[in-house]
């Protein structure tokens, strides 16, 4: 490589193609389909049930963007990523936008070029142990052997907090989640870390979930949420958008039972805004004046994706916590649709 | 009166470029160079230009950066504030320690499966070729993902070995087989000399050229290592030319110092030069190249190779005598005394005892540790490879000649001496290539370690550093640099090592 560089000094110095950027809604829209990066299974946020249809808290997110786009939910092919193919996917091309519990980091955003949308899910870095263990707190992990997937940022963190708290570890790293859970059950590694709403989910489906605890220490933030490359913000706004029209539903209580109805047309404007019955917000965003509806009903607003995938009916059975909406103490908030 | 003329050498015209046979093939093949290297550096422009353009600027800077990750098996040492360059550096120590142990165990097997697989006994060379076939037809990773499996699901975890009434205990009271590895005793010296931290100079300051602005080209670093490939082909060269005019007396010298004057040639230009542009660039010194170096070790080699020599000394005192008196005299205790000896005395010295590895917190610690990632590669490696070798030795014995066999037979000589002294030496001249692609095979499949979590120069560079940093470009490039270099030096010393055993025509 290098060798054929140098020797284009001599002869190629003009050939200099440019960078071509289409639009990607454009090529989303001619293509019929929206692909998106969802991770290779993690139950509750992304994995195919019994009849091999992918369902999950983040697969719904890339449904309500191939409703708003298209009108249908299921216009959408899935490409399942690993933490470490992930990024590569998405800045080749090969998938849209990136649903998969995915942590918002400066190095993310400004050196990989991608654009986080927004924050669909706060989490934060958490560890797993066998009750038998008698373990009560992280600080006591010194000499443990950890399970970690390799390729995230649980990687960094938990090389930082080992090494704040001045104790020794010995990282197993390890592909994907179903690998981590095999190697953490035969008793390969003391300890599985990762966020913490993953551990719950892989908890979930073990068969004895009682012998196993989750630490207190919640040890980094981990903002998670859906990514596009950059240099795109008009796709960007689409994703972004349908997330924030999600959340503003569930914040005026537009739900999939009631979407219908409202959207004949109501007295509050602001749902009239969101629903296209007033304004112009489809056009300007460049979809269908009624993108957000379509949005809403593929599988709810943002509090009935939680509850039907991850909430506390579920084997998950996740606590909103942190992701409440701001009217009720949490931290979802949505910019005004205006 | 006849005059003959010599015909007019042919004077070369431009034309004949195109019309004479002797010459279009070289102007066709000069037009196709020219082609493929304006393909080629278009296609390299395009890269450079448009990772410029998305700003992220072709660059290997990032090597210098905190890596902020750990690693859990470390020949050197390292910890997560070390740079991502000492971290490809303990993922290439990594991927040379798991081919090296390969490759002896792969080699071992090779050849014992290989003799077996002929034996006359009929249950032994159906249960051979029964092993070539199981593992040379199926992929060699699922071999590496089977026995990573069944080691963890098998072996008990390090719990099992706590309590007053363990379910597990340590064989001999001092192994430890887990599902987390097998923990060894291992060698501490007391009293031994305190290892020397080496920190390696660098240029401070390089003559670069920056290319049209897009990135530099590092003009002292390319100089070092064209002088060092020159070195290594004349290395080569100077080899053939001993070899041919002075085979013999040099083969009276001892191996270490024809080792070290090959060395000397192929190494010795490159550290000239780098030590004149140290000198000219000024140096510093570089955290990320640090090792030490082990005085204990090295005492103790030189003392085994100091005893081989004198072992070798001894026999060929032998084989003299024999010559002379027609009997050759019994060495081996004084060959064994020569090389056990003074190794052990220098150990005593040194103050040498077993460290045994116990179960202290989670873990055993002490010792050393054989993290189960290992064995499973090494031993998936070893087995698949060794059932290609199996197959290249059944080969070599099979084309000598029966006729042989039958020879040294009718000599009195028993089969194990046959196979050892007769057939294996000539077999070996049809060995060795197809050895070296199985070596370089082998070498290559390491980088399937990342399905056990392996810390291979393909996990460290090319996994988490390329995650972490986004710099897939250079650190594919820089993976595909090391594997080459790899392979073609293993490729080399094979060759060397073929030129010494094959069949010499004079």
């Amino acid at each position: 490589m290098k060798k054929s560089i140098l020797l284009g000094t001599l002869t190629a110095a003009g050939l200099v193609a440019g960078a071509a950027t289409a639009g990607t809604l454009d090529d989303v829209k001619a293509r019929g389909t929206l692909n998106c990066g969802v991770v290779t299974g993690l139950a509750g946020f992304g994995a195919p049930d019994t009849n091999g249809e992918w369902q999950g808290f983040d697969v719904s997110l890339c449904r309500a963007v191939a409703a708003a786009i298209f009108g249908d939910p299921t216009a959408v092919t899935f490409v399942p990523t690993t933490g470490k193919t992930r990024f590569t996917a998405l800045a080749s091309g090969e998938i849209d936008m990136l649903a998969r519990n995915t942590t918002w980091t400066f190095s993310r955003d400004v050196d990989l070029k991608f654009e986080f949308v927004g924050v669909n899910y706060y989490d934060g870095q958490g560890f797993m142990v066998p009750k038998a263990l008698g373990v009560s707190s992280a600080k006591e992990l010194d000499g443990a052997t950890v399970c970690i997937q390799t390729g995230t940022t649980t990687e960094l963190n938990l090389a930082d907090f080992f090494r704040a708290n001045n104790i020794s570890y010995e990282p197993v790293p390890i592909e994907t989640n179903a690998e981590a859970q095999q190697q953490y059950l035969a008793g390969a590694c003391d300890v599985y870390t990762t966020d913490a709403s993953g551990l719950a989910a892989t908890r979930a489906t073990f068969e004895a979930p009682g012998d196993h605890v989750l630490l207190p220490e919640i040890i980094s933030k981990e903002p998670l949420g859906p990514l596009v490359r950059h240099g795109d913000a008009e796709w960007g706004d689409v994703v972004r958008w349908t997330l924030n029209a999600l959340i503003t539903a569930e914040e005026l209580g537009v739900t999939s039972a009631n979407v219908a109805d409202l959207s004949a047309g109501t007295e509050n404007p602001e749902v009239n805004r969101l629903l296209g019955t007033e304004g112009n917000l489809g056009e300007m965003i460049g979809l269908e004046p009624d993108w957000a509806k379509k949005a809403i009903m593929a599988g709810g607003n943002y509090g009935e994706v939680f509850e039907k995938n991850i909430g506390e009916n579920t084997p998950i059975g996740l606590a909103r916590g942190l992701n409440a909406q701001w009217t009720e103490g949490g931290l979802i908030y949505s910019p005004p649709f205006r | 009166m006849t005059t003959t003329t010599d015909p007019q050498p042919a004077s070369f015209r431009l034309s004949m470029l195109l019309n004479d046979t002797r010459y279009r093939s070289y102007t066709f093949q000069f037009i196709a160079l020219i082609v493929l290297i304006l393909f080629m550096s278009s296609l390299g422009m395009n890269l450079v230009t448009n990772l410029a353009e998305q700003g992220v600027p072709f660059s290997f800077d990032y090597l210098g950066s905190p890596a902020g990750y750990d690693i859990n098996q470390r020949p050197i040492d390292y910890n997560n504030q070390d740079t991502h360059l000492r971290a490809s550096i303990v993922g290439v120590m990594n991927t040379l320690i798991v081919a090296v142990l390969g490759c002896v165990t792969a080699t071992f097997l090779g050849v014992i499966a290989g003799v077996l697989r002929l034996s006359n006994n009929w249950l032994i060379a159906k249960l051979m070729a029964v092993y070539v076939e199981a593992f040379r037809n199926v992929p060699v990773l699922i071999w590496i993902l089977v026995i990573f499996f069944i080691m963890t699901a098998a072996l008990p975890s390090p719990s099992a070995f706590r309590g007053d009434d363990p379910a597990s205990s340590m064989l001999f009271n001092s192994i430890a087989f887990t599902n987390r590895g097998v923990y060894i005793p291992w060698v501490q010296f007391e009293n031994g000399f305190d290892s020397i931290l080496v920190v390696p100079p660098v240029f401070a300051d390089t003559y670069s050229i920056s290319f049209l602005g897009l990135f530099n080209i590092n003009m002292s670093l390319w100089l070092v290592i064209i002088t060092l490939l020159c070195g290594i082909y004349m290395a080569v060269k100077v080899a053939g030319f001993i070899q041919q005019n002075y085979g013999r007396a040099f083969a009276l010298l001892p191996g270490f110092v024809r080792l070290a004057v090959y060395l000397a040639v192929a190494l010795g230009p490159a550290i000239i030069v780098y030590a004149i542009l140290l000198s000219a660039n000024g140096a510093e010194s570089e955290r990320s190249l640090r090792f030490s170096l082990s005085i204990n070790f090295v005492v103790m080699l030189v003392v085994f190779l100091l005893s081989l020599y004198v072992s070798r000394l001894i026999r060929d005192w032998a084989i003299a005598k024999q010559q002379i008196t027609g009997d050759l005299p019994a060495t081996w205790h004084m060959r064994i005394a020569v090389i056990i000896l003074p190794t052990a005395l220098t150990l005593f010295w040194l103050g040498a005892y077993l460290d045994y590895p116990a179960l202290r917190g989670f873990n055993f610690s002490g010792g050393l540790t054989i993290r189960g990632s290992l064995i499973a590669l090494w031993l998936a490696l070893a087995v698949y490879t060794g059932a290609f070798i199996a197959e290249n030795v059944r080969a070599g014995i099979q084309a000598i000649s029966q006729g042989q066999t039958e020879a040294a037979g009718s000599l009195g000589l028993r089969p194990n001496r046959i196979m050892n002294l007769v057939v294996l030496p000539q077999a070996l001249r049809v060995i060795i290539p197809p050895l070296i692609s199985q070596y370089l095979n082998l070498t290559k499949n390491s980088s399937l370690a990342i399905a056990v979590g392996y810390m291979d120069v393909t996990g460290t560079l090319g996994g988490i550093t390329l995650n972490q940093t986004g710099k897939a470009i250079e650190s594919v490039l820089l993976l595909m640099i090391f594997y080459l270099t790899i392979s073609l030096s293993i490729s080399l010393f094979m060759n060397i090592y073929n030129n010494s055993v094959k069949l010499k025509e004079r």
